[in-house]
């Protein structure tokens, strides 16, 4: 652990070991993940990063409230760290709770280059807990990240080896065949959940595969809190701890009011801080399954070392749905999502005809009669051009919906919609105008971008006044989740619910959905927007955002 | 409730990792106070009551000025508070304000410098978030057949590399019979282009290396994935001598199991007239139809058993006759698909 004002870290190159096997990694003071940065809320901090490679680096400080020209994105806050050099990062801190930092240089990001960053409240910490544990969650393939996206170029699903097939398992080939004959006619791939899988990740937790089983001390009875970051390059989970229910009382950094759940799913970059009181004198099994099943990361929670429970099987690998499909309301029986889908065409959606309630039975049929990428749909700022393979008929808000792959779980699964700000977000001043970001792409291709252009494309940046209020529309016009990350800033995902908006850093826009998000220009700069899955960010899925007048930087 | 902790957690790991974590279990640094009031999470668990935040107040329109009916809160629902956003209620899309195309154009200049900066942004910004090259090399058919009391043999590889929008693509195909010279073989090299989601359009020029009395060729042709997952490539040839000819090839993957997969594929040749030289009719000259069954040990490397039926028709197969050849065959194939 590090703390104090001044602070070394040296980026380099080490062998990491897992499952057996030897690989090179990108780490920081040797270690993977990186150590565990430990501040205090109100201390001045100097980061001085030494670069050890023979590329440039840099170091992105994933949550935190500073200037622009210390956020740590070449090109965008700062040039970047060459060879030998040591560039020093200097900033107050202004805020608490659980961050993680990051390489933004590069695919540096996947070979291991992150970290943990966990800031003390300067007075008392509205959590109570009796002990903590960070957990960080990554992703590990003994490919070189070049490889990896020269697969997806080559072929967008060649990492997915749990497809529909003749002679498959009964439980992962629920499709009927005219749901089939309707994807096969998209070109579309309802198993295509998460482009590098299982098939070559190793999941991890704290640099640990499973085998090793990483293990986080409790006392029954104690409070026991889990910093869990999801620090993957593309790797989204499904977390739980079968027999332990978890209370969630900080998302992003920012504390939540607490909400117990048998089971959350954790974006990538987002963090999720919870509680749990295991009652026995025996070992739990902390279960990150990957989102599409194909690999799990785990830890066991035990009173002593060497102590181990039962590891769950993955369960069936999930299909996507039409509501994935940007078909709103639409949802069927097929799926088994009939539940879902009535709850989630709420009358004032359909009246504005952003989705259709009921009649499950004609909806097929209906969704064949849409065109899947009709320009018509998007304003003519969206260049609907090869890299789009689909717009979205009818996308909805889904910020309260269950995870992909956990409606029908028995058991209570987070939503955002649960999610309720401890303390209210300062600026109470309702947006002023909105702003639509199209998440767009093609899965074949793997293109993605924000409004059908790559960042390299020479996008006109998104731009803010400063103080600007703004609601923005992230729109999902793909079949995969995006977790968007904004930098610089805190944003309230706008749920419309009674009890408040979260506040985060990264909001995951869920397939063929809505996202949107009351924003506080008040950071003036660049910021980097972007996916945080990293391929598709390395694709282009990027943008700057220009907070303007700068006027002496504020802060 | 403070009981001292135990020891940091994850001792004794199990793997000897030279370079890693052993986790980051650890004390919180500063246990907080007594705990006096009462907590959230207390009071989520039933264990208290959390005393009701207060209504905010909008600070456009105080209670005492709404009062007067000068003016609406925009929080008027006190169950509203502490304030959930509504979904539906957004404000128009709008372009930015005027001050928000204020200052410089980009921030970091001002700090770091606009020389040193701009060529980050060119070199490391563009190139590292979409400006990537890549290629491939695919040898989609490598195989030996059998038939009629001949052996022979066939290949079919193509290569390309590029950007998403711009690609150089090397093509490949020939065939013979062991023991003889070289039936027919090609290359061409393309440019091509995409020109809708699914679809590229290749530009370019073939040579025949065998028959070397062959003709060059001008090549147009769309290669890409149809409905229902139809791999398709079409290209139309022109020879320098002004004939017209056509190819069509379409095929399909049908996974039996995720590494187990089927493949048909069909093969049409067409030619615009007749082709004394070649001995080439006009119309439909030759329909190949294969079917192969491969066995993907990964994905890059599957060999593979197959059929084929061959069937020349028309003025060709007229020509084919007068050789003394067969019109049709049937072999069986042995044969390897990979790529990197």
């Amino acid at each position: 652990m590090l703390s104090g004002e001044d602070i070394r870290l040296r980026v380099g190159h080490s062998i990491y070991r897992v499952g057996g096997r030897e690989g090179h990694a990108i780490t920081i003071n040797g270690v993977l993940p990186a150590p565990l940065i430990r501040l205090r809320e109100g201390q001045r901090v100097r980061l001085h990063v030494e670069n050890g490679l023979d590329e440039d680096t840099s170091i992105h400080w994933h949550g935190l409230i500073l200037p622009f020209h210390m956020d740590g994105v070449p090109g965008i806050s700062f040039p970047g760290i060459a060879p030998g050099e040591t560039f020093t990062y200097e900033f107050p801190v202004l805020q608490n709770g659980t961050y993680w930092y990051h390489s933004h240089s590069g695919l540096q990001e996947q070979l291991g280059h992150y970290g943990p960053l966990v800031i003390d409240p300067q007075g008392q910490d509205p959590v109570a807990y009796d002990r903590e544990h960070v957990i960080v969650l990554s992703d590990w393939t003994f490919l070189h990240p070049h490889q990896v996206i020269g697969k997806l170029k080559q072929e967008g699903g060649y990492f997915n080896r749990q497809r529909l097939a003749m002679l498959g398992d009964p439980a992962e080939n629920t499709m009927s065949a005219e749901d089939r004959r309707m994807w096969g006619a998209m070109r579309m791939d309802p198993t295509d959940i998460a482009d590098v899988t299982g098939s070559t990740y190793t999941y991890l937790i704290n640099g640990h595969g499973p085998d090793d089983n990483w293990t986080a001390l409790f006392r029954p009875g104690e409070r026991v809190r889990l910093r869990i970051i999801n620090a993957s390059a593309m790797s989204i989970f499904n977390i739980r701890i079968p027999g332990l229910p978890v209370t969630v009382v900080q998302a992003d950094g920012q504390n939540v009011r607490p909400v117990e759940v048998d089971e959350f799913q954790i974006s990538v970059a987002e963090t999720y801080d919870v509680i749990v009181s295991p009652p026995d004198d025996r070992a739990y099994t902390f279960v990150a399954e990957s989102i599409d099943r194909s690999g799990l990361a785990r830890a066991t929670l035990a009173p002593r070392l060497g102590m181990s429970a039962e590891v769950p099987p993955l369960r069936p690998r999930p299909l996507l749905s039409m509501r994935d499909m940007g078909m709103g309301g639409m949802d069927h029986g097929a799926m088994g999502h009939g539940s879902a889908a009535a709850a989630s065409c709420p009358p004032e959606h359909a009246a504005m005809g952003h989705c259709t309630p009921g009649d499950a039975g004609a909806d097929a049929e209906q969704a064949m009669s849409h065109d899947m990428r009709d320009p018509s749909l998007v304003p003519s700022t969206v260049t609907v051009g090869v890299g789009v393979d689909m717009i979205a008929p009818m996308p909805v808000d889904r910020t309260g919906d269950r995870p992909l792959g956990l409606e029908d779980e028995p058991h209570r699964v987070l939503t955002y919609h649960d999610l309720a700000p401890l303390t209210p977000f300062p600026d109470k001043r309702p947006p002023t105008r909105s702003v639509d970001i199209h998440l767009t792409g093609n899965m074949e291709r793997f293109m993605w971008s924000f409004d059908g252009r790559t960042l390299n494309e020479g996008t006109e940046p998104i731009r803010f006044a400063r103080n600007e209020r703004v609601r923005v529309n992230l729109i999902n016009n793909s079949m995969m989740n995006h977790p968007i990350h904004l930098h610089g800033h805190f944003f309230e995902v706008v749920t419309g619910q009674a009890h408040g908006d979260p506040i985060k850093h990264t909001v995951n826009v869920m397939p063929g959905g809505i996202a949107s998000f009351n924003l506080t220009a008040d950071a003036p700069g660049d910021w980097a927007f972007h996916c945080h899955l990293l391929y598709h960010m390395h694709a282009g899925m990027m943008n700057v955002v220009t907070v303007r007048p700068l006027d002496g930087e504020g802060r | 409730m403070r009981a001292p902790l135990l020891l940091a957690a994850a001792l004794g790991l199990a793997t000897p990792v030279l370079a890693q974590h052993a986790g980051h279990g650890a004390p919180p640094p500063e246990p907080p106070a007594e705990i006096s009031t009462c907590e959230p999470e207390h009071a989520a668990m039933g264990h208290c009551s959390l005393a009701p935040t207060a209504d905010p107040v909008d600070p456009n329109c105080p209670p005492e000025h709404a009062a007067m009916g000068h003016c609406t809160p925009t929080r008027a629902d006190s169950e509203d508070a502490p304030g959930g956003s509504d979904p539906v209620q957004a404000p128009p899309v709008a372009p930015p304000p005027a001050e928000a195309f204020s200052g410089p154009a980009h921030a970091a200049d001002a700090v770091f410098g606009a020389a040193t900066m701009g060529r980050v942004r060119s070199d490391v910004l563009i190139e590292e978030h979409g400006g990537m090259r890549t290629g491939r090399v695919l040898i989609d058919r490598l195989e030996v057949s059998y038939g009629d009391g001949s052996d022979g043999y066939a290949w079919e590889a193509d290569a390309w590399y590029g950007s998403d929008y711009n690609r150089l693509w090397f093509k490949t195909e020939g065939e013979g019979e062991f023991g003889h010279d070289i039936e027919a073989a090609e290359i061409q090299l393309l440019w091509s282009r995409p020109v809708t989601p699914f679809f590229d359009l290749q530009a370019g020029v073939r040579h025949d290396i065998e028959p070397d009395t062959g003709p060059a060729h001008l090549v147009l042709g769309i290669q890409g994935l149809a409905p229902y997952w139809f791999e398709v490539d079409a290209a139309a040839f022109l020879s320098d001598e002004g004939d017209l000819t056509a190819r069509f090839e379409a095929e399909y993957d049908a996974r039996i199991t995720n590494q187990l997969i089927l493949q048909p594929h069909a093969e049409l040749e067409l030619s615009a007239g007749d082709i004394v030289e070649r001995e080439i009719g006009g119309g439909l000259s030759s329909v190949e139809l294969g079917l192969r069954l491969r066995y993907q040990f990964v994905p890059e490397f599957a060999p593979y058993v197959g059929v084929s039926y061959e069937r020349s028709f028309g003025g060709t197969a007229d020509y084919a006759r007068a050789r003394g050849d067969e019109v049709a065959a049937w072999r069986v194939l042995v044969g390897l698909r990979t790529w990197f």
